[in-house]
């Protein structure tokens, strides 16, 4: 387990060089100069000179991506054009936020996606297995920006249920909680669908193989068949999908941080983008990056470690 | 007293172009510590008859008549689905064809070992030990160790022995053993089948053995029940079904064993045309159609005729005429 663990980390810190070399790459190929962008209309030519000396943009593109490269790796991703503060400490203060609406949407997703998709296998053809399949592709279908526009009028406007917005007291854990309730909602909702749908796939696959016949002619109870013997394996591929499905979490988040005006790395980039803040907007990217590959390698481990034909594999 | 007496047994399978009969009128006896052989090509009601016994009929299968009487008391189809899963595991296992797939792939060896001893009452170490016990009556080598392993990390043949071992640990009365060699090569077939029969003798339960490899049910068995299109065609003791087999069908799968070929030949005989169409079956004879011994008695209906003490042939030239020995 160790041995694989070792060899996955090799490999996300390959997968995040290389997404800083495709970033680097993209930064380079923005049409307009950075310095006259960051310095606006009226600056003089002497001040975008001297600014494009500290930026370092007159030195050759290789050692422009070198000090890229080795100071994203160090931690140093520039500094906010405004305030000259160090790019990582902001996002790093809006970073949990983020976070924690990821987990709340990763938490309905697997709370209702993994009993729905189970309940639809084993219950295969009957009148519930097709609502869960209708109600799958229905949040499927809707956009995340769109549950939280309904959500917000819903639950906040109209029954005045739940808080419309900000991210709750300082704190105050249990204010916290039930701001969260809908943004979460908007951004795991639909992730409730895939993942139903697809536990619901693996299980069926899963109850037909030999092993389980092997099992039920061992006189095994069906509840040690469907969670211990089924599940345990039906579960893996869904782990892997959300492994990936937080990149597309995390692009929800940034409606659902917009929509509910909730604090967040989403808010962060929108926000830069309008005022042109270009090293927040790499920088928030960048961490976003790592994050996403951090998650998918705890997807991975998990799997490894529930797996143990993938363990051996690597 | 038989441990397994099946009479009458009629299986039907509900598909989109009606109904399929599956098994009709099977009847056959496993007595107490013996080998039964069930033989016949794909298709021929194997499968079903098992999970007909073992109460694991798919959810369009349906028991319509006959009777499966368990140690002369229990009549199977008539249990409940729970009363059959507090038989199974315990009073009557399996061993299943597929040794690669018939182990749950992320579950280690001695997991899946101790949890179908869960009803035993002993303790974790109990478990454990009795597992390590009948792994090395299987001869894994390494018993101890065996256990903390998964399924991928063994061979086939090793899987197949740990399989039966778990099928043998409960020391059932019945053991069903599904082509338990065929996806095995030949040596370990040969080692396999006499593991089996040592441990049969040591358990002293009685086993029933599908094969379609002529050979290794006359080796191994003590009967045979000769399965076609899901009927029971012929059924006796080995010696008298294969030195004097009654039954058109018997016969031509004895030539067309690879293993009687004396002369060499490129063609191996094969029996010419298929398994009818178990949606329509025929009201006489359900081999007719592929009999070389075929005649005007063939379209009615044939009960099942005694050739001599417990050899039984669905035939009406058996006792009409004298059976002839060989044909080719």
């Amino acid at each position: 387990m160790l041995n694989y663990a070792i060899k996955r980390l090799g490999l996300s810190v390959a997968i995040v060089s290389l997404a800083m070399f495709l970033l680097f790459c993209m930064i380079y190929l923005v049409p307009g100069d950075p310095a006259s962008v960051a310095l606006g209309p009226r600056a003089t030519d002497a001040m975008k000179e001297a600014l494009r000396v500290k930026m370092g943009l007159d030195q050759p593109i290789w050692v422009q991506f070198m000090n890229f490269f080795m100071g994203a790796w160090t931690g140093d991703l520039g500094e906010e054009v405004l305030s000259g503060r160090p790019v990582l400490d902001v996002v790093f203060e809006q970073l949990p936020y983020t976070l924690v609406l990821i987990a709340g949407g990763i938490s309905w997703s697997v709370a209702l996606g993994i009993p729905l998709g189970c309940w639809a296998a084993i219950k295969r053809g009957s009148l519930a297995d097709r609502m869960v399949g209708i109600l799958s592709v229905a949040v499927i279908a809707v956009p995340s920006f769109v549950i939280a526009i309904y959500a917000l009028l819903i639950f906040s406007v109209t029954l005045r249920w739940l808080p419309a917005i900000g991210a709750g007291e300082p704190g105050d854990v249990g204010d916290q909680l039930i701001h969260l309730i809908l943004p979460s909602l908007a951004v795991g909702l639909g992730w409730v669908g895939y993942i139903a749908r697809m536990v619901r796939a693996s299980m069926l696959e899963v109850l037909e193989a030999s092993h389980i016949r092997t099992a039920r002619a061992f006189g095994l109870p069906d509840r040690t068949i469907t969670y211990r013997y089924a599940l345990t394996i039906a579960i893996l591929p869904t782990i892997t999908l959300l492994g990936v499905g937080i990149g597309q979490m995390l692009s929800s988040a940034v409606f659902a941080e917009i929509v509910f005006a909730r604090p967040g790395v989403g808010k962060l980039v929108y926000d830069a983008i309008l005022t042109r803040n270009f090293p927040v907007v790499t920088g928030a990217v960048l961490v976003t990056t790592v994050i996403f590959v951090l998650l998918n390698l705890i997807a991975d481990l998990i799997v490894g470690a529930l797996d143990p034909r993938v363990r051996s594999s690597f | 007293m038989s441990t397994l007496s099946i009479s009458g047994l009629n299986v039907y399978f509900s598909t989109e172009d009606g109904p399929l009969h599956a098994l009709k009128d099977v009847g056959f006896d496993v007595p107490e510590r013996r080998i039964v052989g069930i033989v016949g090509e794909s298709g021929c009601g194997k499968s079903t008859l098992i999970n007909a016994i073992l109460g694991l009929l798919a959810d369009n299968g349906d028991i319509r008549s006959g009777e499966i009487v368990f140690e002369g008391m229990r009549d199977l189809t008539k249990l409940s689905a729970r009363g059959m899963q507090d038989l199974r595991g315990l009073r009557i296992s399996t061993v299943f064809q597929d040794p690669m797939g018939a182990l749950n792939p992320v579950l280690s060896v001695g997991r899946q070992m101790t949890n179908i001893q869960y009803r035993s009452g002993q303790s974790h170490s109990e478990k454990v030990a009795r597992a390590i016990e009948m792994l090395k009556l299987v001869r894994i080598p390494d018993a101890e160790n065996a256990l903390a392993r998964y399924p991928h990390q063994f061979s086939g043949g090793m899987k197949q022995r740990i399989a039966i071992a778990m099928a043998l640990m409960m020391e059932p009365a019945l053991l069903i053993a599904d082509e338990p060699t065929t996806a095995l090569d030949a040596t370990l077939e040969v080692t396999t089948i006499e593991l089996l029969k040592d441990l049969q003798e040591k358990i002293g339960c009685s086993v029933l053995f599908i094969s379609h490899h002529l050979g290794v049910i006359a080796e191994l068995c003590d009967d045979v029940v000769v399965m076609y299109a899901g009927e029971v065609v012929e059924r006796g003791t080995v010696r008298d079904v294969f030195q004097r087999p009654s039954h058109p069908y018997t016969r031509r799968l004895l030539e067309c064993d690879p293993a009687r070929q004396t002369q060499r030949t490129r063609v191996l005989p094969t029996i010419p045309g298929e398994i009818p169409d178990l949606r329509a079956r025929p009201a006489g004879c359900v081999f007719a159609a592929r009999c070389l011994d075929r005649h005007d008695g063939c379209d009615q209906h044939q009960p099942e005729r005694s050739v001599s003490g417990g050899h039984a042939v669905r035939c009406n030239l058996v006792g009409s005429r004298q059976t002839q020995g060989e044909q080719a």
